[in-house]
């Protein structure tokens, strides 16, 4: 499969997949990567769970964006603030201190009307966009970690919703612009993180050609996350096996002790679930029209900033930085 | 792990409905279905396992349909090899079907339920609203409850961001109707018999001014309509969600978290152990998935590893020697040889961790159960009995 060393050079990505996946991960990785290589990063954390900058070993930050890293600003999004911003750029509508039981009275409505809350938060992230395209703002690279598989197509189709549902209005309005740069491959690319598991794998296929079919956006790369290595070529593994046989296992038992067993078990273990594995990245290769970028399964004990940059630079040998 | 492995066949055996939870990925859907397989195998009784989103694979095995809300039969005997004391019945929850059957049980009319049915924010509202999927599970769960067909019901909870969202959705869901903030945001529609006429009374009039500006007032009309319908629900709505809610706490019922032992959703089950015991719901039980097995820690294979990795030509020549015709190159044997100290090591790395965040588990529930890494997928009734021998502790094998 080819990379896609363009990815870096585009402005705005999402980064969607199935909870559990490392999603938040990989998209901290990308923000630290284009940091690394001279760009200025805004990351944006659109799941209210405050943990991403955790990532980066730094508190949480709010709607401003904060600087986490050398050349990653941080921000979590908030629909309140959003609206409020929007109110007072946009809308030119004069706002209160606090908006208060106005705010969740409007909370309450954005709910339950599609696309609302949505585009509070992809709005932002347009007109951060909007901003530096226009000079505003300078921000080299915006990067969201974005709703998990089955929402983020609500979430990034949520201006062509609202063109469709609400007839007249600002909002709407507000929408023309949005879906242009949303949908514009040489800035825009949704780009799906993922594990070789079957959830995960039947998830991301779904979710590949429900974006080709209904989504503007255009898709950037697959991410595989976690992938097991390879124990042995086929060459390898008949010695292995020859390994088990009595005359053998009764050498390395003496020579090595009792754990001998446990170390070829272990090495069968991992055999075994690399093989498990293997049969739902064939799916993807199959059926998925994108590029696929593997990131090893890191056999690490923390977290934290060491496993974020461990995944950086995976990912830039993936990308052929 | 080294813990001794608890059973789930005491919780199994005296409950009538148990609720399996945990985060996205930990593998919810396959340990509540195996624990089903289990009870109906060794227990007894018509036992039935309501899923909410199965893997494709496991949904065939179970015969299950995507959508219907219809309990299947399955058949034991062909993958359990013993004759099973009692039945197993699955069902998946169709979520935009059971909202529909509420909306006409408790509409005051057929012309209302209608409206609201085929309002075009209905489905928004359902598939969104205060953890809707949450509410719709609790809710179908009493429904079979009391139907009493069956001696055990076991449910496996929605993949929701904030796993015990699902406990607050019923009185959510009373607080919706109840609320101040609906009664509030209907009612300059509601004095004016719905018109929409510009009768806002004081307290509403900023949030109308700055929703009219940003969303219209046509569409701002339209919600405010379909919660007027929505509202004459309310009595139905509340009686049973307080029904609901009785039942989760009923002394027939218990919890059992699932979770793998990984930062993430290991620190999601704690909290969540702890949410359950404040919420006087009964903890029954903590699943561990997917473990690695003890012998990836112990002291011998550590020792042998190093000794691979040291010895590994010396080894090589030495093994030659045995004649087996796989190792008569030295120079690959070498290298299979570095190869196995290599990932007993890393998989030692993992295998410590696991046990570094076992140890760190503070509050436990009585009974802590262990499920190993199972080579392949579990996607057919033979492999949910696998994973049910150690719910069930009938294995020692890893």
């Amino acid at each position: 499969m080819g990379s896609a060393p363009d990815l870096l050079a585009r402005r705005l990505l999402f980064f969607t997949g199935k909870g559990g996946v490392g999603k938040s991960t990989v998209t901290a990785a990308t923000a630290l990567l284009a940091a690394e290589h001279g760009q200025r990063v805004l990351l944006v954390e659109v799941d209210a769970k405050g943990n991403l900058t955790a990532l980066f070993e730094h508190a949480p930050v709010g709607f401003e964006p904060r600087q986490v890293y050398p050349g990653v600003f941080a921000m979590q999004m908030d629909t309140e603030a959003s609206l409020r911003e929007y109110l007072k750029v946009q809308a030119r509508v004069p706002v209160f201190g606090r908006l208060g039981p106005l705010a969740r009275a409007f909370d309450f409505v954005a709910n339950a009307a599609p696309g609302v809350k949505e585009i509070l938060t992809v709005g932002k992230v347009c007109w951060e966009l909007r901003e530096t395209l226009e000079g505003r703002a300078h921000w080299d690279l915006i990067v969201v970690d974005a709703a998990a598989t089955g929402h983020v197509i609500g979430q990034l189709d949520a201006p062509r919703a609202i063109q469709e549902l609400v007839q007249v209005g600002p909002v709407r309005n507000q929408t023309d612009w949005m879906v242009d740069l949303l949908s514009d491959p040489s800035l825009t690319a949704l780009n799906v993180v993922t594990a070789p598991e079957e959830m995960p794998v039947n998830e991301t296929i779904e979710l590949v050609a429900r974006a080709r079919a209904e989504l503007a956006v255009p898709l950037g790369v697959v991410i595989v996350n976690r992938v097991l290595p390879e124990l042995f070529t086929h060459a390898d593994e008949e010695i292995f096996e020859a390994l088990r046989e009595p005359p053998a296992l009764e050498l390395l038992t003496t020579t090595a002790g009792p754990g001998a067993v446990a170390v070829l078990d272990g090495a069968r273990l991992a055999v075994s679930l690399r093989r498990g594995r293997s049969m739902h990245l064939t799916a993807l290769r199959d059926e998925v029209d994108l590029p696929l970028l593997l990131l090893p399964y890191l056999f690490v004990r923390d977290h934290g900033l060491r496993v974020t940059r461990m995944v950086a630079e995976e990912l830039g040998q993936e990308l052929g930085y | 792990m080294a813990e001794p492995t608890g059973s789930l066949e005491p919780l199994l055996a005296a409950r009538e409905v148990v609720v399996f939870c945990g985060s996205g990925g930990v593998g919810k859907t396959s340990v509540a279905a195996a624990s089903a397989v289990a009870a109906a195998t060794r227990i007894g009784g018509k036992v039935l396992v309501l899923t909410i989103d199965p893997a494709r694979r496991l949904a065939d095995a179970l015969g299950l349909e995507a959508f219907g809300n219809i309990e299947r039969r399955v058949d034991l005997r062909a993958y359990t090899g013993e004759e099973p004391r009692g039945e197993l019945y699955a069902a998946m929850l169709d979520t935009k079907r059971s909202w529909d059957e509420l909306v006409l049980r408790h509409a005051p009319d057929e012309a209302t339920a209608y409206r609201i049915l085929d309002n075009r924010l209905y489905h928004n509202v359902t598939a969104r609203f205060v953890q809707s999927h949450d509410y719709i599970a609790m809710e179908r769960l009493f429904d079979l409850h009391a139907s009493g067909v069956y001696d055990l019901i076991v449910i496996d909870t929605p993949p929701t961001r904030n796993a015990i969202d699902f406990l607050e959705a019923p009185a959510r869901m009373s607080d919706f109707f109840g609320g101040r903030l609906l009664r509030w945001l209907t009612m300059p529609y509601r004095i004016s018999g719905g018109r929409g006429a510009r009768m806002i009374n004081v307290a509403s009039r900023p949030f109308y001014q700055i929703a009219d500006r940003v969303l219209g007032s046509q569409f701002l009309q339209d919600i405010a309509e379909f919660f007027l319908n929505f509202q004459s629900m309310y009595a139905g709505f509340v009686e049973r969600a307080k029904a609901v809610e009785q039942l989760l706490h009923d002394r027939r019922t218990t919890f059992a978290v699932v979770t793998t032992l990984e930062g993430a959703p290991l620190r999601e089950a704690e909290q969540f152990c702890e949410e359950l015991t404040k919420r006087n719901f009964h903890l029954g039980a903590l699943v561990l998935n997917k473990t690695l097995p003890d012998y990836l820690l112990s002291r011998e294979g550590a020792h042998a590893a190093s000794v691979l990795e040291r010895e590994t030509e010396a080894l090589a020549r030495e093994l030659k020697k045995t004649g087996l015709p796989r190792l008569d190159d030295p120079g690959a044997t070498a290298r299979v040889l570095r190869t196995l100290g290599d990932s007993f090591r890393n998989y030692e790395v993992v295998a410590r961790r696991e046990a570094e965040l076992r140890a760190e588990l503070s509050r436990l529930p009585d009974v802590v159960v262990n499920v190993p890494n199972f080579d392949t997928d579990i996607a057919d009734v033979a492999g949910l009995a696998r994973i049910g021998d150690h719910l069930f502790a009938q294995t020692t094998d890893q």
